[in-house]
């Protein structure tokens, strides 16, 4: 799972004469640790060493690319025990525990800049914990129901913008026998998703972030309200049987050979939703919808970000480094449609023409009032979101186990914070 | 003694000290590596870990102490006793591969053509990684596409998850794991059946023992070392079931599958694992149960070596 790229300094040293006067002299190796293995951002991050290297020919640049999942146990161990100049995390609570250990440097002098401050102002809040900022973004996107247009059109279904409509588009579509909405439980993450949706549709925005924040009981009944709109779609079978056996990737058929017809997702399950053979005219998208009225619409959109270790030997290159991945030419390159296909974190970068990139920004821009939150495990602690979202799985398959659920929630939720 | 003459204490007192003492160094030297590793890898994190129980530590901070609340959060913990329960079904039903092994030994223990190739074939599962078992199994089992739930249709029987279904899922892993385990237990035996005595089998036969009788009175106790090491080399493996279950179910569903071993991991080095000192508590019980299977082995061997 490991690769190394290593930037060749004599074919870097022609290009760089094209690509004009380097910004800074810098010198020495910078080394790079990246979760970034999946095909297309693999592509990304080794094209971004690519151009930062040409800026910078005297730069010995060291990428090591590991597996997304591995990752994010080995991080623990290199952070302290050989840390890199630059490394890959996520924004908001996931980074507490390496902000609290001194293991992330504080990169408030790079806010500081205007350049920096103008453009990226969306994103400060979720990289700022004590008052600072630790690391930067470089990209984040929207989750939202993907559906498949063709079947909708089929059963005469629109896109749902209520409660109602929802569960009565759910009906007739498991009258014709096609699942609702498929998704995999195994590595239990998704569940949360529907957890956050459902909770930030039911609550609302702050409520849901007191309830990640550990200050509201999971015995609360607004908590067992969420649970209790969840169960009507439990009950009506609309998710696929055997969820649990499933990583997100393998519910992916599902939907592709129209066994269902949804799955609330991040937009990175476009591109294998598409390599799946789903045309742009079959593959639809809809904003999650209404289900108390008057509550304001709140979005998960979650950050992915760039660090720098506090032991870091290279820090100058780094802090370099940072400020090349937010400018707002990289964003545009890095986001585009044949890229990551994601959102720019700078105000200043272009938006791919990408219909769901699109929507997507349309979405988080202007229909999102209540707030915009990271996502169920980078919004609770570690140990209350494992905890959690297995309690989601559980009551996805033994939705009669909820008291117990939620009584062991509730004990977890005593001794976390 | 009185013999002992000028010229001998002149020859003792010559040499040096090394030299009278060589003979009972030597073999401490050639031992001191491995009981200095063994020292430092083995014994030394035992007792860091019964330390680290103490205290309630993420990896990454101070750690602080609360002395025995970890124990007591585990004494509260269901999580803890589905995982200890799953652990000895795995006791248990991992020592299937002991009497499977014998009984693929002994109808491989035959001299017909092409032997060897069947014998190779047999141990294949012990070769590949527990990985690729894992995902073979999975796939096997895989409600939609998997073999199993079509072999199951044949005869009428509905399709069942196995990997989903609490009541099924342990008993599927282990199923999984007996794979690999029975051509393990299978080669021990092959081994010992080279060493059975040729003239007690005679002899035996001469006397009218076969079948049952024979296998029971005649082989078995011959094969009495390899049925120990099996035993052995079969407890640890159930004991320290992991990658099975990191690979089929991640623990899943719902933490059912779940054993020690990866409840330990989960809780102290997993994505979301950042209590070290649960997690080591939770490796002391494991310890424990370990302890009661290495005092057997000691005790036996002790045993033996006494009775010879």
């Amino acid at each position: 799972m490991h690769s190394m790229f290593k930037a060749s300094l004599s074919a870097l040293a022609a290009s760089a004469i094209l690509a004009g006067p380097a910004s800074a002299e810098l010198s020495g190796d910078l080394i790079i640790f990246s979760d970034m293995s999946n095909p297309a951002p693999r592509a990304v991050m080794e094209g971004m060493v690519e151009r930062f290297g040409a800026m910078h020919p005297d730069l010995n640049i060291e990428l090591t690319v590991i597996d997304r999942e591995a990752y994010k146990t080995q991080i623990r161990n290199f952070l302290t025990a050989n840390p890199p100049d630059v490394a890959n995390w996520y924004a908001a609570n996931r980074m507490r525990p390496y902000v609290s250990a001194g293991l992330f440097e504080d990169v408030s002098d790079l806010w500081a800049e205007p350049e920096i401050a103008e453009n990226l102002a969306s994103t400060k809040g979720a990289m700022t914990i004590d008052g600072k900022q630790w690391g930067v973004p470089y990209t984040y996107y929207q989750w939202g129901v993907y559906y498949r247009q063709d079947i909708f059109a089929e059963y005469g279904l629109t896109e749902p913008s209520t409660w109602e409509e929802e569960l009565a588009n759910c009906q007739t579509l498991l009258d014709n026998g096609v699942k609702c909405y498929t998704i995999g439980t195994k590595f239990l993450w998704t569940a949360g998703g529907w957890f956050d949706y459902l909770n930030l549709r039911t609550n609302g925005y702050d409520f849901h972030m007191a309830l990640t924040n550990g200050e509201i009981p999971w015995t609360d009944d607004r908590v067992r309200e969420t649970f209790a709109n969840w169960r009507q779609l439990i009950d009506m079978g609309a998710f696929v049987d055997n969820h649990q056996t499933y990583s997100w990737q393998e519910a992916l058929p599902f939907m592709v050979q129209g066994d269902a017809a949804a799955y609330l997702m991040g937009n990175f399950a476009v591109a294998p939703m598409r390599d799946g053979g789903l045309s742009d005219d079959q593959l639809g998208f809809y904003q999650f919808v209404e289900i108390t009225p008057g509550v304001e619409k709140a979005e998960d959109a979650p950050t992915d970000t760039f660090h720098i270790p506090a032991n870091a030997t290279n820090k100058e290159a780094a802090r370099e480094f940072l400020r090349f991945v937010v400018s707002a030419e990289n964003q545009t390159i890095i986001n585009g449609g044949d890229a990551l296909g994601q959102l720019p974190v700078n105000a200043s970068a272009s938006i791919d023409e990408d219909k769901f990139l699109a929507e997507g920004f349309e979405m988080l821009s202007s229909n999102s009032p209540g707030g915009i939150a990271q996502f169920f495990d980078r919004d609770a602690p570690a140990e209350m979101a494992q905890a959690a979202m297995q309690g989601f799985q559980e009551f996805m398959v033994r939705p009669d186990e909820l008291d117990n659920i939620l009584d062991r929630l509730e004990r977890t939720r005593a001794r976390v914070y | 003694m009185a013999e002992t003459t000028a010229s001998d204490i002149g020859r003792i007192h010559g040499r040096s000290w090394w030299q009278r003492n060589q003979q009972s160094l030597a073999p401490w030297l050639f031992l001191a590596p491995g009981m200095l590793f063994f020292l430092l890898y083995v014994i030394f994190p035992i007792f860091q870990s019964f330390n680290i129980s103490l205290y309630e530590w993420d990896g990454l901070g101070t750690p602080e102490f609360i002395g025995l609340r970890n124990y007591e959060d585990l004494y509260y913990d269901d999580a803890f006793y589905t995982s200890l329960r799953n652990n000895v079904i795995w006791l248990l039903l991992y020592l299937l591969a002991i009497p499977a092994g014998l009984g693929i030994a002994l109808f491989l223990n035959q001299t017909v053509f092409g032997i060897r190739l069947y014998k190779s074939l047999f141990f294949f599962p012990f070769v590949i990684s527990q990985v690729v078992v894992g995902l073979v199994f999975t796939w096997f089992y895989d409600p939609t596409f998997g073999l199993l739930n079509h072999m199951l249709g044949w005869v009428g029987l509905g399709p069942i998850t196995v990997l989903g279904d609490p009541r099924y899922v342990t008993l599927g892993i282990i199923a999984a794991g007996l794979w690999p385990q029975t051509a393990y237990c299978m080669i021990l035996y092959l081994t010992g059946l080279n060493a059975v005595d040729p003239e007690q089998v005679e002899a035996a036969r001469l006397d009218g023992a076969k079948g049952w009788r024979m296998l029971w009175h005649v082989i078995l106790p011959q094969l009495q070392p390899a049925t120990f090491i099996a035993f052995v080399v079969t407890i640890i493996g159930a004991l320290r079931s992991f990658d099975l279950i990191m690979i089929m179910t991640n623990g899943g569903p719902f933490g059912e599958s779940r054993v020690l071993a990866f409840y330990m991991f989960e809780v102290a080095l997993s994505e979301f694992g950042f209590r070290m000192g649960y997690g080591s508590a939770i490796a002391v019980v494991l310890f424990l149960i370990m302890l009661i299977y290495i005092a057997f082995f000691l005790w036996k061997m002790y045993r033996d070596e006494q009775g010879r």
